[in-house]
């Protein structure tokens, strides 16, 4: 909190807060308002008499409706939901061994390994789906949801090493070896013991990787070609935009429900995932 | 029940040697303290004993049979760390428990020994708390409970007192005495201090830049330090040192230094008559200088300026100023002295020490 006059106050504590704030939501509140109003209001010009951008007095849900009967939307959702949930499954176990493995075993170049997992990780995607569409196209795998299953790790796995990493460097060594000498090998001391401790870490990376594969673009555009393999990013864009027409309320009305999920992960694991990115373990 | 025997134990970091030649038989049922500054390898030579390091050269053995290339979990030690090392994620019952689950108890074996020991320790009341709500000293005797359970052959304490606040350290030194006494296990505890040492050890070892020192019960190195680092660590306040030349005078050996001039009783002038004419290092204890009677002898007498007075209630320290050295006297506390006041002080011949300036070593 700033301390002194009110004036200070405000200027530098209250309104920063607001402006950021409201460049935060705004999106979403158009989002919200654009799924909700009529064709009619949508495509109003600016200067007509009852031009209204920031609300409307009459709100429909046929933009939703739109979505469910005219479109692959649930296919899409159930997609999304499946490519997110296997990939984020494969890159945690992946990673929280890997990261275990760098942060404790103290093997030789362990740090040089490190290093070189997380330049995986800057190696731009729209540089990289070049050779992996090759790849995918060898393997046949072209299509399929596994053709984004398989190459989604590709970032998710450094990310949640190098995260998880630095949460079990966090954890005091001496847990471990106080299980160790209480009789449990080192493989049992890290399944009872650290993994145990480092959830908050485990469920942070897995709630960011899960959101990473949730919004994916530009493999999921490349690998996927027929309308009821795609993911809701590539669905709502490449089914709601035909030529230079905007579907602008089934598009926004997409958005929106595809957030949804995203949305209630965050806010179930919220407490969790808090702990986990301050990484406070408590002893 | 077990001993403990440290060869020729080294270890190196990388090109760091930290622990040099260290050799040491523990006893069975024996309490033996490793002390000494920071860096000075104690705790190093603790984890080498748990295993938690590999040895560099040199052997370790418990109950005679060579455990260098043995797991921790295989060597039947228990350990106490300084940060307690509780797990977070498990009740108080559940952290004692683990070892014994561990070692596959069957559970009405483990429940037994959980009452037995919480019971030795007074937290019967918090079995079924989690770290996280316990206080400092609660948490050290979870940590002590969890080896106590195990009943192992040895236990192993690194710095266990030194997260908590002066009066309950104090409190829970004598408990682990208490405890020590009535399991009879064999114990290593490490420490940086030398209070701990002299109370808790029936021996104890202290160390520096990674060699042994001296080895020898509490008394033994109060009175009889082996060279000048040992003599200086044990006992508080610390040993005085003064830099002086020893020479002969009429037969007697005489220790000389600016402002002071003091003949050596019978049996250390014996020894010192060799050193004749060389540098040497006097020290003498704070307790064992007092401020000059009649009845003491003119030969061991000194003149002081008193620069500070530190009452403490039991005693009065007097740090006093002889020539270039500063000489530190604890005295009655019914004496009326300020600073800035002259005075002729004396001491206990039989109680200096002397030591050679160069290596160091007592005389």
């Amino acid at each position: 909190m700033i301390e002194g006059a009110l004036w200070r106050r405000w200027v530098f504590y209250n309104i920063p807060l607001i402006l950021f704030v409201f460049v935060l939501l705004f999106p979403f509140y158009w989002m919200i308002i654009t799924t909700f109003r009529p064709d009619g209001e949508l495509y109003r010009p600016w200067n007509a008499v009852n031009y209204m951008p920031f609300w409307t007095n009459d709100p429909t849900l046929e933009h939703i409706l739109y979505l469910f009967e005219e479109t692959n939307f649930m296919r899409w959702m159930f997609n999304t939901m499946f490519i997110a949930l296997v990939s984020t499954v494969i890159s945690l176990f992946c990673g929280v061994l890997a990261g275990y493995a760098l942060a404790r075993l103290n093997f030789p170049y362990a740090g040089g390994l490190g290093t070189a997992i997380f330049v995986t990780y800057l190696v731009p995607q729209t540089l990289l789906f070049i050779p992996l569409a090759e790849i995918i196209r060898n393997f046949q795998l072209g299509d399929t949801p596994w053709s984004l299953i398989l190459t989604y790790p590709t970032f998710l796995i450094p990310f949640c090493t190098w995260l998880m990493m630095g949460y079990f460097k966090a954890i005091p060594k001496e847990l471990e070896e106080c299980a160790r000498i209480d009789g449990a090998s080192r493989w049992k001391a890290m399944v009872y013991i650290v993994i145990p401790v480092a959830v908050p870490g485990i469920l942070s990376s897995g709630i960011i990787a899960f959101t990473l594969s949730w919004n994916e673009f530009i493999y999921a555009l490349v690998f996927l070609s027929s309308p009821d393999q795609k993911t809701v990013p590539v669905g709502v864009t490449s089914e709601l935009i035909r030529g230079d027409v905007f579907f602008w309320g089934p598009l926004m009305a997409g958005a929106l429900l595809g957030s949804i999920p995203v949305a209630i992960v965050y806010s179930f694991f919220v407490e969790h995932y808090v702990s986990g990115l301050t990484g406070s373990v408590k002893g | 029940m077990a001993e403990v025997s440290i060869r020729k134990l080294n270890k190196m970091f990388d090109v760091t040697h930290v622990v040099k030649d260290v050799d040491l038989e523990i006893r069975d049922k024996e309490f033996v303290v490793l002390v000494g500054p920071s860096g000075c390898g104690k705790t190093t030579t603790l984890r080498m004993v748990a295993g938690l390091e590999a040895i560099t050269s040199g052997q370790i053995l418990i109950d005679d049979s060579v455990v260098n290339e043995v797991p921790p979990m295989d060597r039947d030690i228990a350990m106490v760390f300084q940060n307690y090392a509780l797990y977070p994620h498990m009740s108080v019952a559940g952290n004692m428990a683990f070892g014994l689950k561990m070692r596959k108890f069957a559970k009405p074996e483990i429940e037994t020994r959980i009452k037995r020991a919480a019971a030795i320790l007074g937290i019967e009341n918090l079995l079924e708390r989690k770290p996280r709500q316990l206080s400092g000293g609660q948490r050290q005797r979870v940590a002590l409970g969890r080896a106590i359970v195990r009943d192992p052959k040895v236990f192993l304490f690194d710095e266990p007192l030194s997260n908590l606040d002066a009066k309950l350290r104090v409190q829970m030194r004598v408990e682990l005495k208490k405890l020590h006494e009535r399991l009879g296990t064999t114990a290593i505890y490490v420490t940086h201090d030398q209070v701990e040492a002299m109370t808790l050890g029936d021996r104890v070892v202290v160390m520096k830049d990674g060699w042994v020192q001296q080895v020898g019960e509490p008394l033994e190195l109060y009175n009889t330090p082996a060279n000048r680092f040992v003599a200086g660590f044990i006992g508080s306040p610390a040993m005085n040192f003064i830099e002086a030349t020893l020479g002969e005078s009429n037969g007697a050996v005489v220790a000389e230094a600016p402002g002071l001039r003091l003949s050596l009783p019978g049996p250390l002038a014996a020894r010192a008559r060799a050193k004749a004419g060389r540098a040497i290092t006097l020290g003498i204890r704070p307790e064992d200088v007092h401020v000059a009677t009649d009845s003491d002898p003119v030969d061991l007498c000194f003149d002081v300026i008193v620069e500070v007075v530190e009452q403490l209630g039991s005693e009065i320290l007097l740090d006093t100023r002889v020539g270039p050295a500063t000489v530190v006297a604890s005295v009655e506390p019914t004496m009326r002295i300020r600073s800035n006041e002259r005075l002729r002080m004396s001491l206990k011949p039989e109680r200096l020490h002397l030591f050679d300036a160069e290596t160091e070593a007592a005389i």
